[in-house]
């Protein structure tokens, strides 16, 4: 009888995690399966699907020679630019209707909504940090960029937007339960803010006013920060971290509970 | 123990708040085994939803004093391009269980033979069905909540499944939400109709099913 004692909803938080941990994991793994299989390449695709993305991207702005305002060579600035993107921009197209075709899960006492949001938003981030690193190396080891100069920035950057694409991500997914209508819209906005999120220009071209504006939008403070610590002395960033880390704060706090109101009022059928 | 006090579900639909349940009282003590009656749409699976955590009530309490299963052999946790033996594992996992000693039962009483590394979606429904139930029995709860489960599988099958269910299983609590009198007759110390979104419990199982064939006459 011992082994079944372990349920009530009053145990200690070490427990709660302990059970939210086992939850996430196995929902990551059965999430890598039921994407990638076990064929060909299988789990590899995680990131080479974005590696693809990102050299794609590469070749044709190489190719169109793309105006980005800067000296550095265009495959650093794309590299450190789509990578990005990759980050804030598959996580919410993850999260938006994840629990309709995982409500039955539910009926596991242990699994929550939260649960389904952030084992898929760790998929998708480890995806894009795979990818971003392995291209790094390539790019680094043929000679085509150089070391990175502050590894240190580039991560604490990294990580702040990987949390923000997160939050964003569930905050979104948790909205779209309420309606559907942030699906319709998250599509054109993602669009749209795919030229504006800093990946395709510099903010030091931008005339000062612009340069504030700009500023705004918190993915632009994360590439110009990624940007500082790959490149440093050739590249003037223009950002504003805590204000990122601000934003952040307040995305994940909407995420959290938005999610909890949307569990609450959940229904099949 | 579980506990339900006042617990009231509510749905918004288009055409406004639409009431399931109101006020319902329910207390399962350890070991004992209670059969639910209820017409189709009487709010039944709404009910086992709420028991089992998928949902939470608009208003009321639910308190759990023992483990609880998922709906027993409930398919549609199933993911349809995974094996069978991955979704074992998915369900071992989630539950803190080891896999490798549930793989031999579940293959043993699934009888799917090398079906088992195949993916779902390859499986008839009766392979489902046996699968789930085989899945169901892997992971050891207080309380199993049985929804409509007699129609699984062949007169052998349901004959090896009432033996690991209610023989092998049988000091654990059940709540078993049924059409079939028999069948709550045999399982159940008491029963419960659910109409109109109200709870009637009923100490002697024939007198609700009096009640609750009253009610289909009635039309209700």
């Amino acid at each position: 009888m011992t082994e079944r004692r372990i349920e009530t909803k009053e145990f200690p938080l070490a427990n709660s995690l302990r059970i939210q941990g086992r939850v996430i994991g196995a929902l990551f793994l059965r999430e890598v399966i039921t994407r990638y299989g076990r064929h060909n390449i299988g789990f590899l695709w995680l990131f080479v699907e974005p590696m693809l993305f990102t050299l794609g991207v590469t070749a044709l702005w190489t190719a169109l020679k793309a105006y980005h305002g800067s000296s550095l060579p265009i495959v650093a600035f794309a590299l450190t630019g789509y990578s990005t993107v990759l980050l804030w921009r598959n996580m919410p197209s993850r999260c938006i209707g994840a629990i309709v075709p995982n409500f039955s899960l539910l009926h596991h006492r242990y699994v929550k909504v939260i649960d389904i949001f952030i084992s898929r938003v760790l998929l998708e981030g480890m995806g894009a940090t795979m990818s971003f690193v392995v291209l790094s190396i390539f790019f680094i080891a043929i000679g085509w960029i150089n070391l990175p100069e502050d590894v240190f920035k580039i991560a604490v950057a990294w990580t702040v937007l990987s949390v923000f694409g997160a939050a964003l991500a569930i905050l979104l997914g948790a909205l779209n339960e309420k309606s559907e209508l942030v699906d319709k819209f998250w599509h054109p906005m993602s669009y749209i803010l795919f030229p504006l999120s800093g990946a395709a220009f510099s903010v030091d071209v931008l005339p000062p006013g612009a340069q504030e504006i700009a500023l705004w939008i918190p993915m632009v403070n994360a590439v110009e920060m990624v940007r500082e610590g790959y490149f440093g002395s050739q590249y003037r960033a223009h950002y504003d971290f805590p204000y990122l880390v601000i934003i952040t704060l307040i995305v994940a706090l909407l995420a959290l509970i938005f999610t909890r109101i949307a569990a609450r009022d959940l229904k099949q059928e | 123990m579980i506990c339900l006090e006042n617990v009231a579900k509510d749905y918004e639909t288009r055409r406004g708040r639409v009431n399931i349940l109101s006020g319902v009282n329910l207390t399962i003590a350890p070991g004992e085994k209670i059969g639910i009656l209820g017409s189709n749409g009487a709010g039944k699976s709404t009910l086992i939803k709420l028991i089992s955590g998928a949902e939470s009530p608009s208003s009321g309490r639910i308190s759990r004093s023992m483990t609880t299963s998922w709906p027993l052999a409930f398919s549609g946790g199933f993911q349809g391009a995974l094996t069978g033996l991955d979704n074992l594992r998915f369900i071992c996992r989630i539950y803190g269980v080891p896999t490798e000693d549930k793989i031999a039962p579940v293959e043993e009483f699934a009888e799917l033979g090398a079906y088992l590394r195949e993916p779902v979606r390859t499986y008839s429904s009766g392979m489902r069905a046996r699968l789930a139930f085989a899945i169901s029995m892997a992971i050891e709860f207080d309380c199993f909540l049985i929804d409509e489960v007699v129609a699984v599988g062949d007169s052998r099958f349901r004959e090896k499944c009432e033996e690991e269910l209610f023989k092998k299983r049988g000091d654990r609590a059940m709540i078993i939400v049924s059409h079939n009198a028999t069948y709550v007759k045999k399982h159940c110390d008491r029963a419960a109709v659910l109409d109109k979104g109200i709870l009637h419990h009923f100490n002697d199982i024939n007198i609700a099913y009096q009640y609750y064939n009253s009610l289909m006459r009635s039309g209700s």
